[in-house]
């Protein structure tokens, strides 16, 4: 895959930057989110997804939805700087009536699927996973979820029918940094012990640094030549990730940094 | 309706391909012949609505024509929020598909009754509200859905109706269909089991003997605008409905009037707020409503 960047590690900083600008240009929330899923989306973008700018709609592309939709900043920057638009579009992001809405739309090139409402991403992908099997399509579909959002019943819906169905095309990653909207995700609603509880709804199973980036190509890697079995990828997070001052804190869930905290943001993601 | 319904879509996926059934387990002595037929095209998403609504999106976002099926209130209230979202906000073509309209189910108890349901899916602005009054008009509005397909919901009552029809015609969406010309210019405005209601009513009321009866099973929040062009061509209206009239059929056409002085000719018939959590055969709630 070609794109302006040596690595993926370079797209993710970008990503993070841009991520940031939005975040404070449009005064919205979530930048701890966003941060949190970022090494995903540079390697899944950079190296794994077969997707071409050029042809969003292409039939045969592989898929990618995102579940935790508020944590969509993120995912603007990396389709922006992978081509599906201009990158000065970002600059609407949140303002009255852009496309690029404070929860993940698809009025914007690139974006599968609106999410903004927890647990419906899954059982979207499921369907579109289902949708290729019939077609006998040899594109993937990943969808990338939250951790607290596990608390919704529909993705535990989902997995039995993607299981027993089969479904192998059908990749969901877990941004498990340990945070929801008041404290942990341990405190709000225990989901351990999770490995077990994928393993016991029939999917093949994978743990990992959620931002190492050879380990996150390892494992996608891996995934995609899983047969038989929907695959879960249990993404080790840090929530607010790359930003110092934002590592591990509820409040990035809902601030918005001043410029004096972005001017340190920028500069602790370009030195880092 | 439910065997007309399952017969056409049978028939009409030999050469619509991008026709899907998905069934929340129900439809035993039913759906067999779809499953047997199109094994590639047919699920059982068991019982999980939420699921089987939003998988039925991805499937229409990949090019199908998702079709799920299952009891009057489990693919409607039970996944309110991915038919608004994940179908309506995206408009893909799923048609949700229920049986046990209005009272259908009565003795069953209240979790069966659907008569709000029309209340819940008119809500949604890109839905195609189908609800047809006998099996012939089931076709026609498989027809329309097929030929346009969209977010859509399909209002079935469930076996051995009354036909009404001679034959089947085209339906405009919106679009009153006359099934008994009025000799008064005063009208029965019927959809769903509301047909058969009204010709109830005029069976055992002389003083209705001279209504017309006309239905509107193609409607919803998108065909407001055509409605006031066809109050202003009556005298009176009646609208008949197995449905409450808190946000049902009625209350649909209410809401479209655009010029005030027609509010004093449409009057209704809809179910009684008194049967809500009652128990019995459709004949004795309905009885309780006043029907």
């Amino acid at each position: 895959m070609k794109t302006c960047f040596d690595s993926s590690l370079i797209m993710a900083k970008e990503i993070r930057s841009h991520s940031l600008k939005m975040v404070v240009n449009a005064h919205a929330s979530h930048i701890g989110s966003a941060l949190s899923m970022t090494d995903i989306l540079a390697v899944l973008y950079y190296n794994i997804l077969k997707i071409n700018p050029k042809e969003p709609n292409d039939p045969e592309r592989d898929m990618f939805i995102l579940s935790k939709g508020h944590a969509c900043v993120s995912l603007y920057a990396t389709l922006g700087l992978r081509g599906f638009f201009d990158m000065k579009e970002l600059l609407t992001y949140g303002k009255n009536d852009s496309d690029f809405m404070n929860h993940i739309s698809h009025k914007v090139t690139g974006v599968e699927f609106s999410t903004g409402s927890l647990g419906h991403g899954l059982p979207f992908a499921t369907g579109k996973a289902l949708g290729s099997k019939i077609k006998k399509s040899k594109n993937k579909v990943f969808v990338l979820l939250g951790d607290g959002e596990l608390d919704e019943g529909s993705n535990w819906e989902a997995l039995l029918f993607a299981s027993h169905h089969k479904l192998d095309n059908l990749i969901a990653i877990i941004d498990y940094n340990n945070l929801q909207s008041l404290t942990t995700v341990a405190k709000t609603i225990n989901i351990e012990p999770l490995y077990d509880k994928f393993i016991a709804f029939g999917c093949e199973v994978f743990e990992v640094d959620g931002h190492n980036h050879d380990d996150l190509l390892a494992v996608f890697n891996k995934a995609i030549t899983i047969k038989k079995k929907p695959v879960v990828i249990i993404a080790k997070t840090v929530k607010g990730k790359g930003v110092s001052y934002m590592e591990n804190k509820v409040k990035w869930h809902y601030s918005t940094p001043n410029s004096e905290e972005l001017e340190i943001a920028l500069n602790e993601i370009k030195n880092a | 309706m439910r065997n007309t319904f399952i017969k056409y879509l049978t028939e009409c996926a030999a050469t619509n391909e991008k026709i899907v059934l998905i069934i929340g387990d129900l439809g035993y002595s039913v759906i067999e012949d779809f499953q047997e037929k199109y094994p590639d095209r047919f699920y059982n998403a068991g019982i999980s609505e939420q699921n089987m609504a939003s998988m039925a999106a991805g499937l229409a976002s990949e090019g199908f024509h998702v079709f799920i099926y299952s009891i009057a209130n489990f693919p409607t209230f039970r996944c309110a929020e991915q038919i608004r979202n994940d179908i309506g906000y995206h408009n893909f073509p799923v048609t949700v598909v229920t049986v046990g309209g209005g009272l259908s189910y009565g003795n069953l108890g209240y979790s069966h009754h659907a008569i709000q349901d029309l209340g819940l899916m008119r809500l949604f602005p890109e839905f195609t509200i189908a609800s047809p009054g006998d099996p012939i008009e089931t076709k026609m509005c498989l027809t329309h859905l097929l030929e346009k397909p969209g977010p859509s919901y399909l209002r079935l009552k469930k076996a051995g109706e009354i036909t009404y029809y001679n034959e089947p015609s085209i339906i405009e969406p919106g679009i009153w269909k006359e099934i008994k010309k009025a000799k008064n210019n005063k009208i029965f405005l019927t959809t769903g089991g509301g047909l058969h209601l009204a010709q109830q009513i005029i069976k055992n009321d002389a003083n209705f003997i001279d209504f017309g009866i006309y239905t509107c099973p193609i409607w919803g929040a998108k065909f407001k605008y055509l409605q006031q062009d066809q109050i202003n061509d009556f005298q009176e209206i009646i609208t008949v409905e197995d449905h409450l009239l808190d946000a049902g059929f009625g209350s649909w056409l209410r809401e479209s009037i655009t010029v005030a002085e027609t509010h004093l000719k449409i009057k209704h018939r809809a179910l009684d707020l008194n049967i809500v959590g009652r128990v019995g055969s459709e004949e004795y709630l309905l009885k309780k409503s006043g029907f």
